[in-house]
Parts: C-alpha cells; structure tokens; sequence
C-alpha cells in the first residue's frame, strides 16, 4: 500500500529530476518553444517542496492536491495549469484514504490524464505530454517500472511527429524531429514513482 | 437575471489576461477609450509573470476578477496557450474566481472593445459575452 510519505518522495524525486534535467528540457524547448520548460517547471516544484513541507498534508489525496495547487499558481506557462490539473485530478480521485493500493493508483492517474486532455484538448499523437502519459498509465498494471519504460518511450516516439497543440503547433513541419518537451518531463514525473518505491524498500 | 435587484445598476466586470503585462494595460486603455463613456466599467488586467516577464500569474487573475466583481458576473478574455488554460484550470476549480465569471470564446483585441463598450451600456453577461464572440464574425477581407 502506498501512503502519504510515498507521494512525497514522489514529489521530491520529480523535484530532484526536474533539476537535474532542467537545462535539457529547456534545450528541447528552444526549437519548437519558448525556451522555458525546464525552468518553469523547476520554479514550479520548488514551490511544491516548500508546500508540502510546511503544511504536510497527511493524505495522499491531499499530497497531490496541494501539489497541483502550487504548479497551477507558481508556474506562469501552459505547463502549470496542465501538471496541476494532473496532479490534483489525480489527488481528486484518490479520495482521503490514508492509504491507497497500485491500482487505485493508476485509475486516479488515468482520470487526471483525462483532465489534462479535456484542458488541452490534446489527444494521443499530437505531440504533448499526453503521448508518455497515456502509455504510462496504461501500463501501470505492470509495476512502477513497465510504467517508466512506456513513458519513456512514448516520449521518444514524439520525435517524427508534427505538433497540434500549443506553440509548436505553429511550427507545422518545422515541428517534426524534435522531441516535445513536456512528455519528456512526463516521463520524469513518471520514473520518478520508482525512485518512490525504491526508496521505501 | 430573475427580477434580482442586486444586478440591476451592476456593471458587468472585465479583465483582460495577456502573456504580456503591456499588452493587457494597453488593450485595456484602448477598449474604455474607445467605449468613450465606459468610466464606470472595471476593467482589470492580469499581465505577464507577477515578477515580471511574458507568461501567466493565476496570483494576477485571481485579484483582477476579485478586483472588478460587482455582483453582476465577470467577463474574462484572454490572449493564448497559459492565458487559457490557466483560467479555465481556476474556472474548474470553482472557488478560485468569483461567482459568475466567465472565459469568452472571443479575439482578446476585439473582444476587449466590444465586451467594454457593451459592458458600459449596462448590458447583462450573457450580452457581453454574445457581443465579444460575435467579435470573431468580423472579416477583415
């Protein structure tokens, strides 16, 4: 079972990811965005650390919803209120339980995936967070790992495909060849719940 | 509005969401400009970064609706990409903006003039935002 301190060393694992990876995310941004992702993403989750430590939430549900609060506040780019709404969709569904299972788990990241669609309208192949998520989720029946392995594929798998959603959209063609930038930090997100579980063991 | 007195000399709220905080005062300026008697129409904006820069503050949006909220709704127009989704992310939140606030499917530039001008000739919501969207419907060439 997994239980509030899990979801935050999730949290802080994602934060400690975030800034190790932030000069490539932002690399990634350049071509076909504004050059912004990874420090965005870094402002955003300090800002879930100091959070999380100040207030604890006792909860799992309330770890995320306390976290997709701050991404949607401190982030200042699209990617704020798309990993807020993630997140806190996921804590929505994940209830007060003080302990949750793997499978509850996933089905709670499945319906903040679905939040993150309906937001930004995006669907598997356009290019966007949604295309390591998905497959993330989707295997998430086979353990933290299989999850992380689908991510990070489905965020290579970006590469060939043309963008359809968000700034990269007005690149067209130009868009094709360069990885999208927020299903990389997807797939950060995602290894992340593994580096969660080992720390437990 | 259902004969409700409190909305009856209410003026309908803007505010006006840009990735850049000039872009928004401007617009701003330029819509009760052109609105000519829209002095009693508040207009706020929610501009840029809150440190500065291009981006979106939620921080900004939350006080800009809190700020121009009369108890008759609150119209919000936004530029693009965080502009949007961070409105409609405290939209789905439900206690984030005042009650009665409302994203417009409208241009921001066109949308900003003819939400105002409405606004000002004490129009409901529901007229503002007819008024902004039809902003869309008109072709340039």
């Amino acid at each position: 079972m997994l239980d509030a301190d899990f979801f935050r060393r999730w949290m802080t694992a994602t934060a400690e990811a975030v800034d190790r990876e932030a000069e490539r995310l932002t690399a990634l941004d350049s071509p076909i965005g504004d050059a912004d992702h990874g420090s965005n993403l870094q402002r955003g989750f300090a800002a879930v650390r100091a959070a999380l430590e100040k207030e604890a939430p006792d909860t799992p549900g309330a770890v995320l919803i306390l976290a997709g609060r701050q991404l949607i506040s401190k982030v200042g780019g699209a990617s704020g209120p798309l990993y807020g709404t993630l997140l806190r969709r996921t804590g929505k569904a994940l209830g007060d339980a003080a302990e949750v299972s793997e499978e509850q788990l996933a089905e709670a990241l499945r319906a903040g995936v679905s939040g993150v669609m309906t937001l930004g309208g995006a669907a598997p192949g356009d290019k966007t967070m949604v295309d390591a998520l998905v497959p993330a989720v989707d295997a998430l029946g086979d353990g933290f790992a299989a999850a992380r392995a689908a991510a990070e594929e489905g965020a290579v798998a970006t590469t060939p495909l043309l963008a359809r959603k968000g700034r990269a959209s007005y690149l067209g063609e130009r868009s094709i060849g360069h990885q999208d930038p927020g299903a990389t930090s997807s797939a950060l997100l995602i290894a992340a719940l593994v580096e969660a579980a080992a720390a437990e063991a | 509005m259902g004969g409700d007195k409190s909305s009856e000399d209410k003026t309908v709220g803007i505010v006006l969401v840009s990735h850049s905080a000039e872009v928004a005062a401007s617009v701003a300026e330029m819509a009760k400009g052109l609105a000519g008697g829209a002095a009693g129409v508040p207009v706020a904006t929610a501009g840029g970064q809150e440190g500065g820069g291009l981006g979106t503050s939620a921080e900004l949006v939350r006080a800009a609706a809190a700020s121009v909220d009369r108890g008759a709704g609150v119209a919000v127009l936004t530029d693009l990409g965080s502009a949007v989704l961070t409105v409609k992310t405290l939209l789905a939140e439900g206690d984030e903006l005042p009650d009665n606030t409302r994203l417009l499917d409208a241009p921001f530039v066109e949308g900003a003039v003819a939400a105002v001008v409405t606004a000002a000739a004490g129009a409901d919501l529901d007229a503002v935002e007819a008024a902004a969207t039809e902003a869309y419907g008109y072709r340039k060439v």
